[in-house]
């Protein structure tokens, strides 16, 4: 049953990923990347990360993807024609080249990870008292860091919008 | 990794069933009911406070029923009108927007308790449909889903005012979805956890309802609800005299209605949301769960009893959500439009501070408290 | 734990589903009459007169910046508040610093005038 909704999921993932990159639709683009973010939510909660799924909708689908459609409206972006024209063969050579690269890392590290411990989780494990506790105990500096984080991006979004007035 | 087992067989069938029925039961309450009653109420509620006499020509056989049969005609007229999507539109997007706005609005029934826990000749029942541990984020998760329906709506309708009324949902609803968020945080608090069934579990005491515990968090939410809900006086999305009819200038016929419905369902969704959260889901005032079970018990025996006790808080809290409904709609003819330049004011620099002040404050007794 | 969300799965389903049929429905039934005055655009009974091409005031571009950060924020404080009576005064401390430093931002926007509407 969890392998069979694992495939259902995985496999939509990729479909709309590769649409996602496929499609000449902006929009349509974003769209697919929103399904894509979806599915993965899914399968966050298939591991049991059952906050990490639902921070993944409202933050990745919800939010940020609306910035995404936002700069598409604002652009205005249509269905446009390739923008890039000239060596296009070469242009998706080097995509290929990398994508295949990336395929190598992640293949090669599999050796590195364990799988030993999958499955033995506590009944605490991925909810939302259980990551509290974890992430306000022992990784507070890494949580405070985060606020000065999000600081320099509020000042950054700012300042990008303020300099050509 | 990852196990062949399949569900755990013994209970698997009552549960199944037990699902399906309450999904049924949500469905058929939300579409079934809600969607078409509210809009003869908004018609009739108009008329009302501006003395007309509204809604009251369709008639079967000379009989109106106060105008009820508008319902009927309306869904008639909804389903057969044409289908129109205008020149330079984008077909697919066109047609996929008012399925975007409809099923994030249907889903976020899926977490909000509508009763308790009751034993029923021995099957355990919870009556909400996913008992989920993050309870509430399921319901913002939708919440920030359904802004795409209105924002593609807009873009696709190749349409002057269909595209600022785009623009503006996005913004407003962006906006208010960071406030509404932090408005619930107090409550979250008190009650220490994020599941609705927990929270409505945790106010089986009348002045332990949230309306008690977190006044000011009531307040702001209802104000960022509505202001989600794109309604007046936060209809700048919408605004008739400004944007003809914002995102959904170009839709008729039932994807039209569609839209129509995501709107009365999220005022569904966020009656029973307050209901849920600040008074008292179920739970009738002064009188404790446990002494409703054990009088109806002694007169129907037990498991009638609680199958009764199960109905009778089933029925309070559709009543209670009843209530609020009406309140939220009495809103609309009560209030004027916000400017948007006052929308965006008030979600960032009232209530957004206003709600972290109330986190503070909370915080700050709840340590006093203990 | 699992079990939990099955439901889900089925309201999708069944949520999908009635979406869809109202659309196929709306599509299948009602007359078609297609001629070139009505396919145009509404715009008050004239034809249109620009193209929707036009490009929006960056506010709405900073708005929506500003929303994810807060949103992150907003995302952190939801499990705080949940074990916040367990953390007690260091619970209270290290979420006003970290809250503290946003204000910061928000104050800084404000007199930044980002939240300003012309």
């Amino acid at each position: 049953m969890q392998l069979l909704i694992f495939y259902v999921f995985g496999f939509i993932a990729i479909f709309a990923a590769v649409s996602m990159i496929v499609v000449k639709q902006p929009v349509m683009s974003a769209l697919f990347l929103i399904v894509n973010m979806l599915c993965l939510a899914g399968l966050y909660a298939l591991l049991d990360a059952h906050l990490i799924a639902a921070l993944q909708v409202i933050v990745y689908a919800g939010a940020i993807m609306v910035l995404v459609l936002f700069v598409i409206m604002l652009l205005n972006l249509r269905e446009k024609k390739g923008l890039i024209t000239r060596h296009k063969v070469a242009m998706q050579g080097i995509g290929v080249v990398i994508v295949a690269f990336v395929f190598v890392l992640i293949a090669a590290s599999m050796d590195f990870v364990s799988f030993s411990q999958a499955g033995a989780v506590s009944a605490e494990f991925g909810t939302v008292a259980g990551v509290a506790k974890t992430l306000f105990t022992d990784f507070i500096l890494p949580f405070e860091i985060a606020s000065v984080l999000l600081l320099v991006a509020i000042i950054g979004a700012v300042i990008l919008s303020k300099s050509r007035t | 990794m990852f196990d062949y087992t399949y569900l755990p067989a013994p209970n698997l069938i009552p549960q199944l069933i037990e699902m399906m029925i309450k999904i049924i039961f949500i469905f058929t309450l939300n579409i079934g009911f809600f969607a078409p009653i509210l809009g003869y109420v908004e018609r009739k509620q108009s008329a009302l406070m501006q003395d007309r006499i509204g809604a009251n020509r369709a008639d079967i056989f000379g009989y109106t029923l106060g105008g009820l049969f508008h319902i009927m005609s309306d869904a008639i007229k909804l389903i057969v009108k044409e289908d129109f999507i205008p020149r330079g539109a984008d077909k697919v997007l066109h047609t996929f927007a008012p399925f975007a706005a409809v099923v994030p609005t249907l889903l976020a029934f899926a977490v909000i308790p509508f009763g308790g826990k009751y034993n029923l000749w021995g099957h355990e029942t919870n009556l909400v449909i996913a008992d989920l541990d993050v309870g509430i984020l399921f319901v913002f998760a939708a919440g920030s889903l359904a802004t795409y329906g209105s924002v593609i709506a807009g873009w696709s309708s190749n349409n002057n005012w269909s595209l600022l009324g785009a623009v503006r949902v996005a913004s407003q609803m962006l906006s208010y979805e960071v406030a509404m968020g932090l408005t619930l945080v107090g409550v979250f608090m008190v009650y220490h956890t994020l599941s609705l069934t927990e929270i409505a579990a945790g106010q089986e005491e009348f002045f332990h309802w949230g309306i008690f515990l977190q006044p000011v968090g009531f307040f702001l939410f209802i104000a960022c609800a509505l202001a989600e809900n794109k309604r007046v006086p936060f209809d700048t999305p919408e605004a008739e005299s400004e944007l003809v009819a914002g995102y959904f200038t170009e839709y008729s016929g039932l994807k039209f209605a569609m839209f129509w419905m995501a709107e009365f369902l999220e005022i569904v969704t966020i009656a029973a949301i307050l209901v849920g959260v600040f008074f008292g889901a179920w739970h009738i005032p002064f009188l404790s769960d446990d002494s409703l079970l054990n009088f109806l018990a002694g007169i129907f025996g037990l498991n009638f009893g609680s199958l009764f006790t199960m109905l009778v808080h089933t029925g309070v809290f559709w009543l209670k959500v009843a209530m609020f409904i009406g309140f939220l709609m009495l809103i609309r003819w009560s209030l004027p439009r916000f400017r948007y330049d006052q929308v965006m004011k008030l979600g960032w620099k009232i209530i957004l501070p206003l709600s972290l002040a109330n986190i503070v404050v909370t915080g700050i007794i709840l340590l006093m408290v203990n | 734990m699992l079990n939990q969300y099955i439901p889900v799965l089925f309201m999708i389903v069944a949520a999908a589903g009635t979406a869809t049929g109202m659309i196929i429905l709306t599509t299948l039934l009602g007359p078609k009459k297609e001629f070139s005055d009505k396919m145009e655009p509404f715009e008050c009974g004239v034809s249109p007169v620009s193209d929707p091409a036009s490009r929006f005031s960056l506010s709405f571009y900073v708005i929506a910046m500003l929303f994810i950060v807060f949103d992150i924020e907003a995302v952190f404080l939801f499990p705080w508040a949940v074990i916040y009576t367990k953390l007690g005064v260091f619970g209270l401390v290290e979420m006003m610093v970290f809250v503290l430093v946003l204000v910061v931002g928000l104050a800084y926007v404000w007199k930044k005038g980002a939240l300003e509407w012309e």
